[in-house]
């Protein structure tokens, strides 16, 4: 589930009924509240720091320094070498253009297809109930858990999909693979686009809709001039978090090819050196170099936000 | 959509059926696959030609997939109870409360709900294991505590402010701290969405992979999805494909089981932020 954190982030932008109560500058009261305030945020807080903050701080510091946990008695400060090893290294750059290459078909195609499902979902007249029941299992269940599905569906001679391609072996070349990788993370992840962007498309107002149609404006017209920019802050929000989140992709990978091939992505490649490798100073690098990739992902995503970017100054107005 | 034709009806309806046949195909393949028998296991056919309960008899016997479901039960649940309680307290001083800080503490949420986790591993790897809680229950749920939060403190604040304010302001009133307001009077009208919170926290922790294999090392702490990687066949030139498929299907139950119960609620959780945003 770790694939599904982001959804509900969004949330600050939102207006909510609720008035905050107007604050005299500092009595008593305002003080206390301030105190419990800043109690009650204190354990989530300082459990948040812990297990990010605090490593990430730790993880700069060993990306500087030579450590092998197979040489432990070697371990020294190497300045920027590490960098410059993982940077002119070709699994690195191979593995952040299988990430890129995933990501952005992955989310384009999702994005799509979560806007069909969306309308699936908003115009049925009957068994609603079923089909965003059934739409949530994929949403729900244990990525690894369809992961060996889809992997023994591709077994040549084993799975109904390999049979229905002639038995050749996808998960064995780069390419099939990736497209492989690909179709199990659409599956995964349409179902949670879709129910954003439902949640979105509910926001259209039905009159407009009604509006445009009378001045004859065609379905698809409609959808554009309309139904789109009203949805584009959703549409938005959506995006970021899918693009971050596919960008981390890992279970799918680590299940379906465990990065053979040509597969590897960004997180398979920080865990297989650490884990294989034992090096804890080329790990960290990678988890940095990942860090930041994941920054200029956002950045680009909030500057588009504009105004509207989670976290903004919404948060004041109520 | 005032008037419905007959054609619209079936094109919907058709739309539907393409939707549900989409979603439960790879899920109907795995159960299928740990009904079959050891020999039908390579037939790639969608429906068993012969049911056995083999599979699930196999893993259910086994310690190397009964104690990490155990794991996953506990980690979960524990871990989902602290995450909720400490974002409830959160959520509350970020819906009701004015203090300094209120932005600082929603962007450290955004920021960690976006955190790529790969990133920790390597540190938290080290830390844990000079800790002495690398291969512990702790050593994960201190992870999903974090990871729960950023998720319950939205989805909280969220619901807290749909709750009625004089309420609060009532029991101030009638002489409650804010603290009492908070246990007696907002606590009880929150818990339906506390109940939504705790189903998506405990998802998340339920489904952890990376986090899971990468800091156990034995049953004693891994959890499901992390002990289905260890499987062993009959012999080494057998995969286990049956038990692996039966213990996807077990680990998948308890999801379906919310589903079905709590749909409503899971998408009232997952949009709850998107609608207004």
């Amino acid at each position: 589930m770790s694939t599904t954190t982001p959804a509900v982030t969004t949330e600050t932008a939102g207006g909510g009924p609720a008035k905050r109560a107007k604050k005299p500058p500092l009595s008593e009261g305002a003080k206390a509240e301030r105190r419990l305030g800043l109690l009650l945020i204190t354990p989530a807080v300082i459990v948040m720091l812990a297990v990010t903050a605090y490593p990430v701080i730790y993880a700069i510091f060993l990306s500087l320094e030579r450590y092998n946990l197979e040489l432990p008695q070697d371990v020294k400060i190497i300045g920027f070498a590490n960098y410059a090893a993982v940077l002119s290294s070709s699994y690195w750059w191979t593995a952040l253009e299988v990430t890129v290459i995933i990501t952005v078909i992955s989310v384009s195609i999702t994005l799509v297809l979560g806007m069909l499902l969306a309308q699936v979902l908003h115009r049925t007249l009957f068994a609603r109930g079923l089909v965003r029941t059934v739409s949530l299992i994929p949403y729900g269940i244990v990525t690894v858990a369809a992961a060996y599905s889809w992997q023994y569906a591709w077994t040549p001679g084993q799975g109904y999909l390999a049979a229905l391609f002639n038995n050749n072996a996808p998960l064995t070349s780069q390419a099939q693979a990736i497209a492989v990788i690909i179709i199990a993370e659409i599956w995964k992840t349409t179902p949670f686009m879709g129910l954003l962007l439902l949640a979105g498309l509910s926001l259209v107002p039905e009159d407009l809709q009604k509006a445009a149609r009378v001045d004859g404006a065609t379905a698809w017209q409609r959808f554009t001039k309309i139904t789109l920019p009203l949805m584009k802050p959703a549409i938005l929000v959506a995006l970021l978090f899918r693009t971050l989140d596919s960008f981390r992709i890992f279970d799918n990978i680590f299940i379906l090819t465990n990065g053979n091939n040509g597969t590897a992505s960004v997180s398979t490649l920080g865990y297989d050196n650490l884990f294989n490798a034992l090096n804890l100073g080329i790990g960290s690098t990678i988890s940095i170099l990942i860090f930041i990739c994941v920054a200029i992902i956002a950045t680009i995503f909030i500057l588009g936000f504009g105004t509207a970017a989670p976290g903004s100054d919404n948060l004041d107005r109520r | 959509m005032a008037v419905i034709t007959p054609r619209q009806r079936t094109g919907w309806g058709t739309a539907n059926l393409v939707v549900i046949a989409l979603a439960l195909l790879p899920v109907f393949w795995l159960v299928s696959l740990s009904f079959k028998t050891p020999a039908a296991i390579l037939d790639p056919s969608l429906w068993p030609a012969q049911w056995t309960w083999g599979n699930y008899s196999g893993i259910l016997r086994s310690s190397q997939f009964l104690r990490p479901l155990v794991n996953s039960i506990g980690i979960g649940i524990i871990s989902t109870i602290i995450a909720v309680l400490f974002a409830s307290m959160a959520a509350y001083a970020v819906a009701r409360l004015a203090f300094p800080g209120k932005r600082v503490l929603v962007g450290l949420a955004l920021l960690i709900a976006m955190f790529p986790q790969i990133a920790l591993v390597t540190p938290m790897f080290t830390i844990e294991r000079s800790l002495g809680l690398f291969n512990t229950w702790f050593g994960l749920i201190i992870p999903y505590v974090a990871f729960g939060l950023p998720l319950g403190i939205y989805t909280l604040s969220a619901f807290f402010r749909e709750i009625p304010w004089e309420l609060e302001k009532a029991a101030k009133m009638d002489g409650a701290t804010p603290f009492q307001a908070f246990i007696r009077v907002i606590a009880p009208l929150a818990a339906p969405g506390m109940v939504t919170t705790a189903i998506l926290v405990f998802l998340i922790c339920w489904s952890d992979f990376l986090l899971a294999i990468s800091f156990t090392s034995t049953i004693s702490s891994r959890t499901a999805p992390a002990a289905m990687e260890y499987f062993s066949g009959g012999s080494v030139f057998t995969v286990p494909t049956g038990p692996i498929a039966a213990a996807a299907v077990v680990i998948t139950i308890p999801i379906i089981i919310f589903v079905l119960f709590f749909q409503r609620r899971i998408v009232a959780g997952l949009t709850s932020g998107a609608v207004k945003g």
